[in-house]
């Protein structure tokens, strides 16, 4: 198996709002698709997610076979400072799994 | 005297075995044909839309709401990463779902919002073809719908 790649991550913190862009690195493959030999590529993509800061969730959600390759996710939280770690961790259906940080900015 | 014997057979059988079990539960009084079973559910049989059906079925359907913003393209061109943003303004929104009533599994994420982030997501979700974009808001227990129509020229699911 191919090792995963990291989440790009990026929080910057405006009038004590912290926003979120977040690119994870994932084929999420359908199940549906063939390759060139015509045989269907097994479905193959991350499952649930979840951003941590300092403790505490700050989102968390599940995907289906319908989130495009190399999810995007922007959201805004409260409470965050910069210097602040915040990370991001996700599960694909094989089991496959990573975390990653950024710093809030 | 073939058709004859199939005849009689037929009408032997509509009357000894068409008893059936409405007539048996009417023979032993536990119900009164015509009256018993509840009432012809007119609203329902006569719904044209799946929401109209459910509400007639005492279904809660989710409403709609100005509070939510779906923003989406009218035209994706590349239906494999379709920009889409949902801002609920909803007070204790805590949770964002996005379906796409067309795609092979309708359902593409799902979101828990917990208390001190904001009712707000930007994602990229794949498009089979033309269809109906929904943003399912769960806001203090109860359910909003928002949806808007995006056209996919070339799908990407």
């Amino acid at each position: 198996m191919l090792m995963s790649s990291p989440t790009k991550m990026r929080a910057s913190i405006t009038n004590g709002v912290t926003e979120v862009r977040a690119l994870m690195q994932h084929e999420m493959e359908n199940g549906r698709r063939k390759d060139e030999a015509g045989k269907l590529v097994p479905a193959w993509h991350i499952t649930e997610f979840k951003v941590m800061h300092e403790g505490r969730t700050v989102l968390e959600g599940q995907f289906g076979t319908s989130v495009s390759k190399n999810p995007y996710l922007g959201f805004r939280f409260k409470g965050g400072k910069a210097g602040d770690r915040i990370s991001l961790s996700w599960v694909d259906n094989r089991g496959d799994k990573r975390s990653d940080e950024a710093t809030i900015s | 005297m073939e058709v004859g014997i199939d005849l009689e057979r037929r009408k032997a059988l509509k009357t000894g075995g068409g008893l059936g079990l409405l007539g048996l539960l009417a023979a032993v009084g536990l119900i009164q044909p015509g009256s018993a079973l509840a009432e012809w559910q007119k609203s329902a049989f006569d719904a044209k839309t799946m929401d109209e059906a459910l509400t007639a079925l005492g279904v809660v359907v989710p409403e709609s709401s100005a509070a939510i913003q779906l923003t989406a393209p009218d035209v994706a061109e590349n239906g494999a990463v379709v920009p889409v943003t949902v801002e609920s303004s909803l007070a204790r929104t805590e949770q964002i779902s996005i379906l796409v009533d067309k795609n092979p599994t309708m359902l593409v994420s799902s979101f828990v919002i917990p208390a001190g982030t904001e009712g707000y997501l930007n994602t990229k979700i794949k498009m089979a073809q033309t269809a109906t974009v929904i943003a399912l808001v769960k806001a203090d227990g109860k359910f909003y719908r928002v949806s808007r129509e995006v056209k996919v020229t070339a799908g990407g699911c």
